[in-house]
């Protein structure tokens, strides 16, 4: 067994933090946007399927400058939020959470969309005809049946928030116990001479780490979803 | 009248048009397969909207283009038995048969939960999830669940096709009670002359 040192720990901790609020707070917004995608056709729909999906295959550097833009403190949004919340991202461990959310996003709205997608609309319309609203039949048919898809979609989430690095270092930049997650650590790390075996020890814990979510994750759609779901 | 249907409804290539008023208490639709009979079940459910039309029940205009009338299906309180029973399958048959049961109001139903479920002889089936049960079983699952929603009419699917002679005789015997002694307007969809000839005082053929 290997004990981790109290530096080790709080890397840890953060980031666990920073990913475990990302996806707390990406959870209802990917659902939505899930539902929309899944269930909706409007004008703009492959638009914003398109934005959805830009941060998988932008470089994530670029994701780190267009979030510097809006949410820097001298950008549109990040001015708003610190006017009226006093809230400020940039250098902070709530900006590190952000850039992981919105990377994380596009794989928590494919597991979610797929899951809703695999929802039988004629079990909503029997909700309909005994009665039940469409708010009602949405609560008690379309969001249990895609649990599966949302606790995928979490723990998906999840492990891409742990591995998060080039959005976070260039929006969040990487300050010890602020904003340098596991990823962050240990490029530090190999910044340094001698720094080796503390890189390995990191880098140990971060894949084991990204297999436990992956490995909860394919645990809890077997479980809710019966043989036929899979993660993985 | 019971059902009073005329509707004009384009869906892709094909055309469905019907108009009938019927004043039975049991009125069968029939017509060959790609006619359009669940097409028409549907418009009256409130689950498709006809491209113009008149749809009224026991009196009640469920939809009327000319007035710009159109009903939300949970407003039509119709009981519709689908031809492919569509239970929910994360909820177990007992909540199945309460689903549209809690959404019913209390002075609107006419039927209670232990008489549907004497009714249909399902008792031992309650805790049972959807996927484990036969066609027979699952059918008569569906038939309560839609009479617990306290409907005010019933549209019945081919509610009695590829079920074994002894299990569709007895759930003829009770589409017939259904018929008799709860008075609620009934359509039924079937293929099958003998079954419209015992049933229904009128039929409306679809071409």
């Amino acid at each position: 067994m290997i004990w981790l040192t109290p530096d080790e720990w709080a890397i840890v901790s953060l980031s666990l933090k920073v990913s475990g609020v990302a996806v707390l707070a990406t959870l209802p917004v990917a659902y939505g946007l899930a539902w929309l995608l899944a269930r909706r056709r409007f004008p703009g729909r492959i638009v914003l399927d398109a934005l959805v999906h830009l941060p998988l295959v932008v470089p994530p550097v670029v994701t780190g400058w267009l979030l510097l833009i809006l949410f820097g403190r001298s950008g549109p949004v990040g001015n708003w939020l610190e006017a009226q919340f006093g809230l400020t991202l940039v250098f902070r461990w709530t900006g590190a959470a952000l850039a992981a959310a919105v990377m994380a996003l596009p794989l928590m709205v494919r597991a979610m969309r797929l899951s809703i997608e695999a929802v039988d609309r004629k079990l909503v319309e029997a909700a309909r005809s005994l009665g039940a609203g469409p708010w009602r039949a949405f609560w008690t048919i379309t969001l249990p049946l895609s649990v599966p898809g949302i606790a995928a979609g979490a723990m998906l989430g999840f492990a891409r928030s742990l591995g998060e690095f080039g959005a976070t270092i260039t929006f969040a930049s990487n300050i010890a116990g602020e904003t340098r997650t596991l990823p962050l650590a240990i490029y530090s790390g190999l910044q340094l001479p001698g720094a080796e075996a503390q890189v390995a020890r990191l880098s140990i814990i971060s894949i084991v780490l990204s297999i436990a979510a992956l490995i909860v994750s394919e645990l809890l759609v077997r479980r809710s979803g019966g043989s036929r779901a899979h993660v993985l | 009248m019971s059902f009073e249907v005329f509707l004009d409804h384009r869906v892709g290539e094909r055309r469905v048009g019907l108009g009938f008023a019927s004043d039975a208490p049991l009125t069968a639709l029939v017509g060959p397969s790609g006619a359009g009979k669940t097409t028409v079940l549907h418009c009256i459910a409130g689950l498709r909207r006809p491209d113009r039309g008149r749809i009224a029940v026991a009196g009640i205009p469920l939809f009327d283009s000319a007035a710009g009338i159109d009903l939300a299906p949970e407003k039509r309180r119709g009981g519709y038995v689908f031809q492919d029973a569509r239970l929910f399958p994360h909820l177990r048959v007992d909540a199945n048969l309460r689903y549209g049961e809690r959404l019913a109001a209390p002075d609107k139903r006419w039927i209670g939960h232990d008489e549907v479920v004497e009714f249909l002889g399902i008792g031992h089936l309650l805790d049972r999830w959807p996927t484990t049960l036969s066609g027979g079983e699952t059918r008569r699952v569906a038939i309560g669940r839609a009479l617990l929603s306290a409907p005010r009419f019933l549209l019945l699917d081919e509610p009695f096709a590829s079920l074994d002679p002894a299990r569709a005789e007895a759930l003829m015997e009770l589409v017939e009670r259904i018929r008799d002694q709860l008075e609620i307007p009934i359509l039924l969809v079937s293929h099958d002359r003998h079954e419209v000839e015992r049933l229904a005082s009128r039929v409306v053929t679809m071409t």
